[in-house]
């Protein structure tokens, strides 16, 4: 084998490194370099090694976001997936009603998170919102910037109203491609609306779903914007979660060090749980 | 037992999908609706299934009227042109599902699927799920899902036309024997004269959602009751023309080709149509006319050229037996046998055949 060797072709690939450096790779380091070194300002750096780490993973505040932030992306996975599922299954499939349908969907999706979260603030206000003055008015004990069971209420109904949309749009064109043909094969055979749910439109939403859960994991567990416009983190920490206690921490408390640290380990969170479910659902899908 | 379609007719919105149709298809015969795209093969089918409810009319079932009974009460099944499977289901479990639905004991069940399995060549695959097969193999998974369930009525919605050539060739010559010595009517809608003539049985030609002839499938192919069923059974396209008679004398309109024939027809205009396989380019039998032609497009297929050639204001297509290198522009002598003319009158029915 005879390679003409020419290396002109790196020209091609330095633009490309260039752009990544940039928005990628350099504030990346940066953050790198704060997690592992002390600094006081003008530009003095001492080498802490890995203490910054150790301090994150042992510290109770950050166990207690991460759990917080965990059981909030379950709760918002648990009920934004199958009722996404349950309004696509129920949206016409022909006819004026399919654009009023979408276009209903996508308006949450349109709107700004800062507004989400200052519209939900205002909604929520338990003395002149709507939804806050109308529970009251019910006779519920309702105050999310006072107790946090009703932040928390507050947040997950802010943030399923957001995005349930996203999974109602993914889903419906999910269902959208299965051929009108597999229905009437079920319905020959004279298979149940349940059946017919579990074994055909379920296995061929699977990887519109796949892309769904994998949105919304990455979405609600990077949450800030709106939490942070409606209940700012609180009452106390209570829906502090990892990102609004890493913003507490690197600019409120200038713990740049330790707040690097937490940043770097809530990143390879992020990437881990999206590794092993995308590959767990493709090795899923290579098998069947 | 036959099923009967009376007075039968499909509108949807404004527009008509079947025309007032009457069929009769007895039991125990392969029936293949023959059309183009859109000629309403599938609504037909669907009608007949119970899938769809007719506008109007009436289907009988063995002596009893199903007019809008469900189909889940029919004991019918259906192939359709995409594979349809349960996808999360082996091929096994697919096979089965018929079955297990009616609750068909699992010793039989086993049995059954494993006759039809091994009917269709899919003994080493019960095991895999639909991805895994190959399109071949996932069609004779779904008409074996068809066929294990002793359907009164077995619909086949173009079940060869997803499959690539060789994989269609093949599945092609097995579809007759899968039918025989079944209780059953078959169904088969395809857009492929080759395939009905294969299937043999009876045809029903359709266009543009009307039933145009039914017969036997030779008969049909052989004396075509108008020029559009001739038209829908002839792949290459049949070449038409207008001519004119006067006594034993017979000349094309526009163009300066005459013979003579003793028919038995009265004087005047006709149209006729001549299968493409009749036009050669070598002279076959006493009668032959020759024509004169300037090669458009020759298509060479294996043993067979396909000679698409023009002739004054003509655009024919002629079929003929061996190897024939042409030139685009190429003029060339092709030869016609009067024998083979299918005459219509001006309203395009049968006039006379050869």
């Amino acid at each position: 084998m005879n390679k003409t060797i020419n290396q002109k072709a790196w020209f091609f690939v330095i633009p490309v490194f260039v752009l990544v450096a940039f928005n990628a790779i350099i504030p990346l380091m940066t953050v790198v370099n704060y997690a592992f070194q002390e600094t006081f300002g003008n530009n003095v750096f001492m080498w802490e090694g890995t203490r910054w780490f150790k301090q994150i993973m042992l510290s109770e505040r950050f166990h207690a976001a991460l759990g917080r932030q965990f059981l909030f992306t379950f709760i918002i996975l648990f009920i934004q997936i199958p009722l996404g599922i349950a309004i696509a299954l129920s949206m016409p499939k022909e006819g004026l009603g399919v654009p009023v349908c979408l276009v209903l969907m996508s308006m949450p999706l349109l709107i700004p998170w800062n507004v989400v979260g200052a519209m939900w603030n205002i909604f929520a206000l338990p003395d002149i919102g709507f939804l806050g003055h109308s529970l009251n008015a019910l006779g519920f004990d309702y105050n999310f910037t006072q107790q946090s069971g009703d932040a928390w209420f507050t947040t997950i109904l802010m943030d399923v109203w957001h995005w349930t949309s996203l999974v109602v749009l993914l889903s419906y064109a999910g269902l959208r491609s299965i051929q009108p043909a597999y229905y009437q094969a079920a319905e020959i055979d004279g298979a149940s609306r349940w059946a017919v749910f579990t074994k055909i439109e379920l296995p061929k939403m699977k990887k519109v779903l796949t892309i769904a859960i994998l949105l919304r994991f990455m979405d609600s567990f990077m949450i800030y914007t709106e939490p942070f416009v409606l209940t700012g983190g609180g009452p106390g920490n209570a829906t502090a979660f990892l990102s609004i206690d890493l913003v507490k921490m690197a600019l409120g408390q200038f713990d740049l060090g330790p707040a690097a640290a937490m940043s770097l380990i809530y990143f390879f969170i992020v990437l881990l749980v999206c590794w092993v479910f995308y590959t767990l659902m493709m090795r899923n899908e290579a098998q069947s | 037992m036959s099923l009967e379609l009376k007075n039968v007719e499909k509108i949807v919105g404004l527009n008509t999908h079947i025309h007032t149709t009457d069929l009769k298809l007895e039991k125990n015969t392969i029936n293949i609706l023959l059309g183009p795209t859109l000629s309403g093969k599938t609504t037909l089918m669907q009608i007949m299934a119970g899938l769809d409810k007719p506008t109007k009319g009436e289907i009988w079932f063995g002596g009893e009227n199903v007019t809008g009974m469900k189909v889940q009460k029919r004991n019918v099944s259906m192939v359709y042109q995409q594979f349809i499977n349960y996808p999360n289901f082996n091929v096994f479990d697919n096979i089965a599902s018929p079955l297990k639905i009616t609750g068909v004991k699992s010793s039989e069940i086993n049995e059954r699927v494993g006759k039809v399995a091994e009917l269709l060549k899919l003994t080493g695959m019960l095991n895999k799920k639909p991805n895994e097969l190959s399109g071949g193999q996932q069609q004779r998974t779904a008409l074996a899902r068809a066929l294990v369930k002793d359907s009164d009525l077995i619909l086949l919605d173009e079940p060869l036309a997803n499959l690539d050539f060789k994989l269609r060739e093949e599945l092609r010559e097995e579809l007759p024997k899968l039918f025989e010595n079944r209780d059953c009517i078959v169904v088969y809608a395809t857009t492929e004269p080759s395939e009905a003539l294969l299937l043999g049985g009876n045809t029903a030609t359709l266009q543009e959602g009307k039933v145009i002839q039914y017969g036997k499938t030779l008969d049909v192919y052989n004396k075509p009751n108008s020029l559009v069923s001739a038209q829908v059974f002839s792949d290459p396209p049949m070449n038409i023309t207008k001519i004119k008679k006067k006594g034993n004398d017979y000349s094309f309109i526009n163009n300066n080709i005459q013979w003579k024939s003793k028919l038995n027809i009265k004087d005047g205009e006709y149209k006729i149509g001549i299968r493409p396989h009749n036009i050669t380019t070598y002279k076959e039998g006493e009668n032959s006319i020759e024509i004169k032609g300037k090669v458009l497009i020759s298509e060479l297929s294996g043993s067979e050229s396909l000679i698409h050639f023009t002739n004054g204001d003509l655009s024919w297509v002629s079929l003929s037996n061996g190897v024939f290198q042409k030139n685009v522009g190429e003029e060339m002598s092709l030869y016609m046998n009067s024998d083979e003319f299918i005459y219509f009158d001006q309203n395009e029915r049968l006039v006379i055949n050869g």
